[in-house]
């Protein structure tokens, strides 16, 4: 048995979303916890089949609308009345009524910047590189083809036997990709 | 049981088909990428050789502008906002449509937005820059544009009067260009990595694969991406209706009759829709044509779209009848002189050249012969975008040219610099298209694969219920 340190995974390669799928939930059946699917577009139930959290990324965007909010209320309350307090028109120093347009666009501005760079964050990206890149067939991952890679950090993992059980799910193509 | 069944050929009727000719993934995958691999197309030269010389002739006009002063067009008084605030609310409106395509759209789960929104927001991208610099020249020295924003600084010792709408403009606009570019990129990503992974040389792959950051498709990565996807659609809806309302604010907001009134908001994202829209259709007529995408953008997509500007028109001339009624019906006389003068007075020509096109026009669309039709769509589309930049200049001149006091009266004519700059902007914004079409992929792959596979299951699950099950087969 090789050493499994410089081992990323099994690639096990599918041709259609379902046969995928149905792999997944037959290797979560078989107890494989550590599995990762890489597809052209993203799969409906995937993230069920593999027992994956929902995205947190819904938290870290309203924390962007909170702090775009605020900032909006406080530039156009510190500026209006504390720092140049200027009567224009006989209208107020502050009030949200004239104040809401800025208070929205900033709340709209600072919660597309958290969507965006937040989800960069959770995915670890931009990134250089990354094993899977190994794989000899990685790029039909982006066109038609449905990678399924159990990992081998996972405890069940063994190169010999996760792919002869791979196989077994009708994978067109296998390999062990280094890490 | 035969009471039950569900004839196939029913359902295609009601859902036309979105992808035809049956490709498949690696068919699609083909047909958008390989416009960006092939070598250069001589007429690719010819088409930047021309834009790209449109383009230094607005460059050109700025750099006098700039060197000389505002004075250069025709604006004076009483007509202080001429054909530069007619063209910035002009090209901003275009830009809608993209949002309305990507986010709207996405929300309410049409699926036919799928082939045409990585196109219309390119177009959003451009049109925006476009709009954007009108605005910053109009402030006639440009390099002190910073104090728009919040900027603390030494040479201007006071802060921006936030009650002003011209602010709210300022926010509004720079929001939406930083938003627009964020989802249109975040869109652009995995596609990117598709030409990543097709690269054949090395610099194409390091150039893509910097590009898409990274990006590997696994099923935590697009966990991420649907969610991040999902909230800018919601973000970016409530954007794209706050940023035409508080460009119409510009105008709402003042004293002018012809200006002051509260219809502004909803009429002007109307228009914006309807020009946008517009627009979409003469850039992809083009566009799926030259770049033989027919399949992927079909009539479908046209018609629904044509749809489109056939309810927004509508809108927009109904809007027309509401502020001539209110015209009439508040009895301020300034108000009522302002109307009568906008249809019978020196501008009418531009009033009625303007009605023509975005009243008349559109209804033609009524007529399924007509709104399928790409000769006529394709003329039509350019007609509303004709009107459509009359009712700016409508809105804007003719409110302005006949002050309260007849001795302030006077009439608006361009210079030879307004008419070069307004030309000039159509050079940038196909300028960026020409590139935009070489470099990246000009409809959404991922997304229109997802669509396919889903519009498979769909029509997998549809026979089950009929009667013959050898329709199940024929489905695949």
């Amino acid at each position: 048995m090789a050493d499994t340190s410089s081992i990323h995974g099994v690639v096990a390669d599918f041709d259609s979303p379902d046969t995928l799928l149905d792999a997944v939930k037959a290797a979560r059946a078989k107890g494989y916890t550590k599995m990762e699917a890489y597809t052209p577009f993203p799969i409906h139930g995937i993230d069920e089949a593999m027992g994956a959290k929902p995205s947190i990324l819904g938290y870290i965007v309203l924390c962007g609308s909170a702090t775009g909010f605020t900032t909006a209320v406080l530039l156009q309350w510190w500026t209006g009345t504390i720092s140049y307090p200027l009567v224009i028109s006989g209208k107020p120093l502050f009030a949200f009524e004239f104040g809401f347009p800025v208070m929205f666009e900033l709340t709209v501005l600072l919660s597309a910047f958290a969507a965006v760079f937040g989800m960069l964050g959770l995915n670890g990206l931009p990134r250089l590189s990354h094993p899977i890149f190994n794989y000899s067939g990685v790029a039909g991952s982006s066109d038609d083809r449905f990678l399924l890679v159990i990992e081998a950090s996972d405890k069940k993992f063994d190169a010999n036997e996760t792919k002869d059980f791979l196989a077994s799910l009708g994978a067109e193509k296998l390999e062990v990709v280094e890490a | 049981m035969a009471d039950l069944a569900i004839d196939p050929k029913a359902v295609e009727q009601l859902s036309p088909p979105l992808v035809t000719g049956q490709p498949s993934l690696h068919d699609v995958t083909e047909a958008v990428s390989i416009h960006t691999e092939i070598e250069t197309h001589r007429n690719w030269y010819i088409a930047l050789a021309i834009s790209g010389s449109i383009t230094l002739l607005l460059g050109s006009m700025l750099a006098y502008l700039v060197a000389t002063g505002i004075g250069v067009w025709g604006n004076n008084n009483p007509v202080g906002w001429g054909w530069d605030i007619t063209n910035f609310v002009f090209w901003i409106g275009i830009g809608h449509a993209g949002t309305l395509i990507s986010a709207i759209l996405f929300l309410f789960r049409q699926k036919w937005r799928t082939s045409i929104n990585r196109f219309a927001e390119a177009m959003t991208l451009f049109a925006v820059a476009c709009a954007g610099i009108y605005p910053l020249v109009h402030v006639g020295r440009p390099w002190r544009a910073y104090w728009l924003f919040p900027i603390p600084n030494a040479d201007l010792a006071m802060w921006q009067n936030f009650r002003s709408p011209l602010l709210w403009d300022v926010f509004a606009v720079s929001t939406y260009a930083t938003v627009s570019a964020l989802f249109w990129y975040v869109g652009l990503i995995p596609d990117l990595a598709i030409i990543r992974d097709r690269a054949k040389t090395q610099l194409r792959h390091t150039i893509y694969g910097i590009a898409s950051l990274g990006w590997r498709g696994s099923a935590t990565h697009w966990k991420n991406y649907e969610k991040a996807y999902m909230i800018l659609a919601g973000l970016s809806t409530p954007l794209v209706l706050s940023v035409h309302t508080i460009v119409s604010f510009d105008f709402a907001v003042s004293i002018i009759p012809g200006w002051h009134t509260t219809i502004f908001p909803p009429y002007f994202v109307a228009g914006a829709i309807f020009s946008g829209f517009a627009m979409v259709i003469t850039l992809m007529v083009i566009a799926r044509w030259v770049f033989k995408v027919e399949h992927l953008v079909t009539m479908t997509h046209l018609e629904n779209m044509n749809k489109v500007i056939l309810a927004t028109g509508t809108i927009v001339g109904y809007a027309y009848a509401t502020e001539f009624f209110i015209a009439w019906y508040s009895g301020n006389e300034y108000e009522r002189f302002t109307f009568i003068n906008r249809a019978m007075g020196p501008y009418a020509w531009a009033y009625w050249s303007m009605v023509s096109c975005n009243v008349i026009s559109p209804q033609f669309f009524w007529f399924k012969k007509l709104r399928t039709n790409i000769p006529f769509m394709f003329v039509l589309s350019i007609f509303v975008n004709i009107g459509m930049w009359f009712e700016r200049f409508v809105i804007i001149a003719t409110s302005l040219h006949r002050d309260f006091l007849p001795s302030s009266w006077g009439y608006f004519r361009p210079t030879i610099v307004d008419i070069l700059t307004f030309f000039g902007t159509f050079g940038l914004f196909i300028t960026l298209f020409v590139f935009f079409t070489r470099f990246l992929p000009i409809i959404a792959v991922s997304e229109v694969k997802g669509m396919m596979i889903q519009t498979e299951h769909e029509k997998h699950y549809l026979p089950a219920t009929t009667a013959n099950p050898s329709d199940t087969v024929k489905a695949h």
